[in-house]
């Protein structure tokens, strides 16, 4: 029954709440005890979380992203999942206190949105449509990570740029590094962003006929998708890096998240489920 | 058994008493051998630094220890012994515990967390423990004050934030940049601070090194030194679009780099960050240019400033880490009162009486009919199997032994006494 998933659902948001309360904990008054507690309670969340998605998969025979708790849900599994890519790999300091507050709000508002299983919209019973949701989530997922480590940037960058280093100055990585795995997540996202659009393009040519409707969503999407194209080519081109990556990385997801929420605000357009 | 400590630092004497005071290499290995034979001496360390000379000692009598110390000291090193009153002090038992373990921590430091006490110490009990000079007291004590000073450094942020301008610039280069052995570094102009500076960012891994001096010969001799390259003065602008981290200091009077010519290097560089170090007097690098991005510039003060504000940072934590000191000490104290041997003796003579008092009461009740004479002579002998028992622990008790700890623990173990609070 849905009762199981509901379950591990609440569970997994329980210890992203108390990874997220630790983190900011962890900013002010930090040991390796938080940082190890911190990083045990998103462990745990997201084995419950994993745990979760792959009882609605059953229950319902497909992906579980059909409806707005559903997609919000995969959404902030994505993230995490690539956190702990990310933790595993750099072992990035704080970079947990700056991202597990932004999941938890995403899981929180997942947890507030109708949670019932329904049978999968005709629209929706595409091949495209699991390929299209699933690689704009990693490629939202990336730009997100990319939104926490642009936040740190920028605080790392305003103890430097302002010659009084210090609160989490000794803490924080070297802006070289910060700067790096930005651009480095950005490289991911944006092909995968790409590659969301193009499918995306598709399966609405094959849902309604036509490339693009116009509703807001894919607007978004497109400008979203400009940023993030604006911040490779100015990278390459002009070398941007530094604090304008970070600013413009902060401001994309911000976008994404209009696009996201916002939308949901006037009921309209076609991304229903979304 | 007294801890005893005699010394004098920074505080109390000058670089000049303290240098003729000091037990350099075989001095050291002397001092300790002849300190050692003292009357009153049972164990020494010598501590001896550039800003202290301490001697840590188990004395009989502190008294007479103070008196005898001091006289050795005066004649070992050739120095009136009123002259040396005025910056010798004294510590006795807590107050040598607790000011050992100061030193240790680096509290009592002229640089307060600087982790180089710690080694000097390690290499004074080294000393001694090779000498033969120490015993059960100072060898743990030692072992005890290190393991305070590396708690000290793990629980308090104490030895965290640079205190000297040269290493604030390199704290800040490093957390700039990830890694400074792909940077390259110019030196612009060659004053005493900036090669200071320059030979830290060396020894964190700068390889590249570019000098531009106004007197070329100056800096192809630097650059020499430093494995670099020298170049022109006036083509420092051009040569600055190669140079991560650059230190200026050229004496001149007014503004050598301006903001409109930075940002020109700024887009050649492909605006890939630069950390600008400006120790010059009046300043040569104009303040503006901080406002470009990725520039990142710093002038003495505010150097100095970093500086301060992380001396401020020390000491708080400083006194956190007096906090775990003082727990420290009385754990410490705990187990220097646990060596004492009289309770110990007075336990084990307890037990006996004990033991003695019971197997008698039982014997006298199960036999009727006996007489006063030979109810005594029953005691008597219990009581004279017991003492025979007893005698040969309380006598190595009270011998002085050197491993007294472990000859109390055992006889506690052997005889089952335990003591309440344990």
């Amino acid at each position: 029954m849905n009762m199981t998933a509901t379950i591990f659902f609440e569970l997994a948001l329980t210890f992203y709440f108390a990874a997220a309360i630790i983190g900011i904990v962890e900013l002010f008054k930090g040991t390796k005890t938080t940082a190890r507690m911190m990083l045990l309670s998103v462990i745990l969340g997201f084995a419950l979380h994993t745990i979760s998605i792959i009882y609605r998969y059953v229950i319902a025979g497909h992906i579980p992203i059909s409806n707005p708790h559903e997609a919000t849900s995969f959404f902030s599994w994505c993230t995490v999942l690539l956190f702990l890519l990310l933790e595993f790999r750099y072992k990035i300091g704080l970079l947990g206190s700056f991202i597990m507050p932004v999941i938890f709000m995403l899981m929180l508002s997942s947890s507030m949105l109708p949670r019932e299983i329904r049978p999968l919209s005709p629209v929706l019973q595409s091949y495209w449509f699991g390929i299209h949701a699933i690689l704009a989530f990693l490629g939202n997922a990336a730009f997100a990570m990319a939104f926490g480590i642009g936040m740190m940037y920028l605080v790392q960058e305003h103890y430097v740029k302002s010659r009084h280093p210090g609160g989490l100055f000794q803490r924080l990585p070297s802006l070289q590094s910060l700067d790096e795995i930005n651009y480095r997540l950005i490289t991911i996202g944006f092909p995968l962003l790409t590659l969301a659009i193009i499918t995306g393009a598709i399966w609405a040519d094959k849902a309604w006929g036509g490339y693009l409707r116009g509703d807001p969503r894919e607007v978004l999407s497109i400008a979203t998708w400009l940023i993030y194209a604006i911040v490779l080519h100015a990278r390459l081109i002009a070398g941007w890096r530094g604090r304008r990556a970070a600013v413009l990385s902060v401001i994309g997801f911000l976008i994404i998240l209009i696009s996201f929420f916002g939308i949901k605000l006037f009921k309209k357009g076609l991304h229903v489920f979304l | 058994m007294n801890i005893f400590v005699v010394g004098l630092n920074h505080k109390t004497a000058d670089v000049d008493v303290r240098e003729k005071l000091a037990f350099n290499g075989p001095k050291l290995e002397e001092g300790l051998t002849r300190l050692r034979a003292l009357p009153d001496v049972k164990e020494v360390v010598i501590l001896s630094t550039c800003n202290r000379v301490e001697i840590y000692t188990n004395v009989r009598d502190p008294q007479k220890a103070s008196g005898s110390i001091k006289e050795f000291i005066s004649g070992f090193h050739g120095i009136n012994r009123d002259s040396l009153e005025t910056s010798l002090y004294i510590h006795e038992n807590i107050a040598a515990v607790k000011h050992i373990f100061r030193v240790a921590s680096s509290l009592d430091s002229m640089v307060v967390g600087e982790p180089q006490i710690l080694g000097q110490l390690k290499d004074a009990f080294d000393i001694a423990l090779t000498k033969k000079t120490t015993g059960v007291l100072l060898n743990r004590l030692m072992k005890k004050a290190i393991s305070v000073a590396k708690r000290v450094r793990t629980e308090t942020k104490i030895a965290e934030n640079a205190v000297s301008i040269s290493f604030a610039a390199v704290e800040l280069a490093k957390k700039i940049f990830e890694e400074l052995s792909t940077k390259s570094f110019m030196l612009l102009g060659a004053g005493e601070m900036a090669e200071l500076a320059a030979r830290h960012l060396m020894n964190n891994g700068v390889k590249d090194v570019i000098v531009a001096n106004r007197t070329f010969e100056t800096g192809c001799n630097l650059a020499k030194e430093f494995n670099g390259r020298a170049v022109r003065f006036e083509d420092f602008p051009h040569e600055m679009v190669n140079a991560d981290i650059v230190i200026c200091s050229t004496g001149a009077s007014k503004y050598v780099l301006l903001k409109d010519q930075m940002q020109k290097v700024m887009k050649e560089r492909r605006h890939k960050p630069v950390f600008i170090i400006d120790i010059s007097v009046p300043r040569n690098i104009d303040p503006e240019i901080n406002d470009i991005d990725n520039v990142y510039l710093y002038d003495v003060d505010d150097l100095q400033g970093v500086v301060d504000s992380n001396v401020q940072e020390r000491r708080k934590e400083a006194e956190k880490g007096e906090g775990i000191i003082a727990e420290e000490v009385e754990t410490f104290q705990r187990w220097q009162s646990s060596l004492d041997a009289v309770p110990t003796i007075v336990a084990l003579r307890e037990r006996a009486d004990a033991i003695k008092k019971e197997e008698v009461d039982k014997l006298l009740n199960k036999l009727h009919g006996l007489g006063e004479k030979e109810k005594k002579d029953i005691e008597y002998t219990a009581a004279a199997i017991i003492n025979k028992l007893i005698h040969p622990p309380t006598v190595a008790l009270k011998e002085d032994s050197e491993d007294k700890d472990v000859l109390i623990a055992t006889i506690k173990r052997l005889y089952g006494l335990n003591e309440k609070g344990e």
